[in-house]
């Protein structure tokens, strides 16, 4: 429950982001930049956001922690105790 | 603490002023504009005249792109400023032709439209053009090199027509070419997909639409700006972030500076020295013709003539005050826009000698204004070759010079495109001073926000 409300956090921070896109098809373990059409600069947007509604800081040594929604929930668990507890 | 009252200033509420802005501000960072002019836009601007709006630069909005496009420069600024494509209010445009002697070549927001055209005029050629396109489709012009390298090279390398080379280059060149005769690769890559791969559109209240939506959404997002308001110095703090003064002595502080004054401007504002030629050469007169009916109706059709009077176009400043051997005539009226505009409009652009319009300027008044009138006689004339006579039909004519450039941008010699040397990084070698727009090397409206969106990630957020 506490990871599921964290992947649908980054989900909801994808649909502002990309709001033409379909993300009906995005799946928890699929590599989130095959399933959604985001280019770097989208990607970047990710993280930036995640900034700004949470105060989390994500260094760039761990963007590989957000190829897909659940690495992302896993990463981010520590980081987003407010939205877990 | 040192006494940082923002987080960014930027220097310029033209397009990359705001893109950097809303960026900024969008991520809640604490950021103010400071404009010199009394309104905002820059080089991309507006002005009442005897009761009609008037824009200043915007011919047509290059890079069009359909409703839901994902890929390009302008699906980009949507989604890196939140905006939807309906904001902008865009009709596109229904044709536009490169008129040289004895050839023309017509082309639309479809590519065919232009293929078939050289197919018609430079058959032999078809193929090379057709190379050319490839080449420039997989070009990857994301990111931008340092070193120059001659288009005009690499065309001679693939089209055996020297003709056809000039015609491709005289609506790209005139869109935003900074340098003489030439263009880099990489920006000739940019503008032909600008230009002939994407194409033309315009919103129905031209410039003002664009300018408000972006100050609307800026300030919305929390960003200030203060119009009047001249920056006369910006000093980099041993300490970090930098100290930017006012005219009136007032003295402000940021963490980062973000300077969309151009290259030269900036280096000036920073007490570094600059090269003279760091100045761009090109500048531009702009004629525009009030109309008792429509362009359409006087059988000027095109939404764009770019023509040349020479088979060689000659691209580079001009000896005299005007070159009336080669031009740009738009009309705001044949877009494909179900509200028709007030009132008929054609503007006329020429290549223009900056120093002699602002000597004479400077020298008399009342002289410079009588070149003006002078300029639109032999303008009108120049123009007998290209479209159907209109001159019965003008209700009213405002021009504007170099000089006008200068004095309401601060662009020295109202060099429109900016420098010839851009600088891609947008560092200039002052810790925590950056530029952006057209000196960062992006070109047009659609460039320099992208220019300002990039500016602002590269330095401020990321």
């Amino acid at each position: 429950m506490n990871k599921e409300l964290i992947r649908q956090e980054v989900k909801d921070i994808i649909a502002a982001i990309v709001p033409d896109e379909d993300l009906s098809v995005m799946t928890n373990s699929g590599i989130i930049r095959e399933e959604v059409n985001l280019d770097s600069m989208d990607f970047l947007d990710i993280i930036m956001e995640l900034r700004k509604r949470h105060k989390v800081e994500v260094p760039e040594e761990d963007y590989k922690f957000f190829a897909t929604l659940d690495s992302c929930a896993d990463y981010l668990a520590p980081k987003m105790t407010h939205l877990t507890h | 603490m040192p006494n940082q009252t923002y987080d960014a200033i930027i220097i310029g509420a033209g397009m990359s002023g705001f893109g950097a802005g809303i960026r900024l501000a969008m991520f809640d960072k604490k950021v103010c504009i400071l404009e010199q002019h009394s309104v905002w836009g820059g080089l991309n601007s507006f002005y009442q005249q005897a009761g009609r709006q008037f824009d200043v630069g915007l011919h047509a909005l290059t890079n069009y792109s359909a409703k839901g496009s994902k890929r390009g420069p302008f699906p980009t600024i949507l989604r890196q400023l939140r905006l939807k494509w309906e904001d902008f209010d865009l009709h596109e445009q229904n044709q536009s032709v490169i008129k040289f002697p004895n050839h023309r070549l017509h082309f639309s927001n479809n590519l065919e439209v232009l293929i078939s055209s050289v197919k018609e005029q430079f058959p032999e050629h078809l193929d090379q053009f057709l190379d050319l396109c490839s080449l420039v489709r997989d070009h990857d012009d994301g990111t931008l090199p340092a070193e120059f390298v001659s288009a005009r090279q690499r065309l001679l390398a693939i089209i055996a027509s020297p003709l056809l080379i000039d015609m491709i280059f005289c609506p790209l060149m005139f869109y935003g070419s900074a340098t003489e005769h030439d263009m880099d690769w990489n920006q000739f890559v940019i503008m032909f997909k600008a230009v002939f791969f994407e194409g033309f559109s315009r919103p129905h209240a031209g410039v003002r639409k664009i300018l408000s939506l972006l100050r609307k959404t800026y300030v919305d997002r929390g960003g200030e700006i203060r119009t009047k308001t001249s920056v006369i110095a910006i000093v980099p703090q041993a300490s970090g972030g930098a100290k930017v003064i006012l005219e009136n002595g007032e003295e402000i502080f940021a963490a980062k500076v973000i300077s969309c004054a151009g290259l030269p401007e900036t280096k000036s504002l920073l007490g570094l020295p600059f090269e003279a030629s760091e100045i761009g050469a090109m500048s531009f007169v702009e004629t525009i013709f009030c109309l008792d009916k429509m362009p359409k109706e006087l059988d000027i059709s095109s939404t764009i003539t770019f023509f040349s009077h020479n088979t060689n176009f000659k691209y580079q400043r001009s000896q005299d005050l005007v070159d009336y051997s080669s031009g740009i005539l738009c009309s705001p009226n044949n877009f494909n826009d179900p509200t028709p505009l007030n009132e008929g409009m054609l503007r006329l652009t020429h290549i223009a000698n900056p120093k002699l319009w602002k000597k004479l300027r400077s020298q008399s008044l009342e002289k410079y204004n009588e070149q003006k009138q002078a300029m639109v006689a032999l303008e009108l004339e120049g123009l007998k070759s290209i479209v159907p006579e209109f001159s019965k039909n003008i209700k009213y004519v405002d021009t504007f010079t170099p000089a006008t450039i200068e004095r309401f941008t601060r662009r020295i010699d109202g060099a429109v495109y900016g420098t010839p040397q851009k600088i891609g990084s947008g560092e200039i070698g002052a810790k925590d001073v950056y530029i952006c727009g057209t000196d960062q090397g992006y070109l047009g409206i659609i460039g320099s926000l992208l220019s300002g969106i990039l500016m602002a990630n590269r330095h401020t957020l990321v």
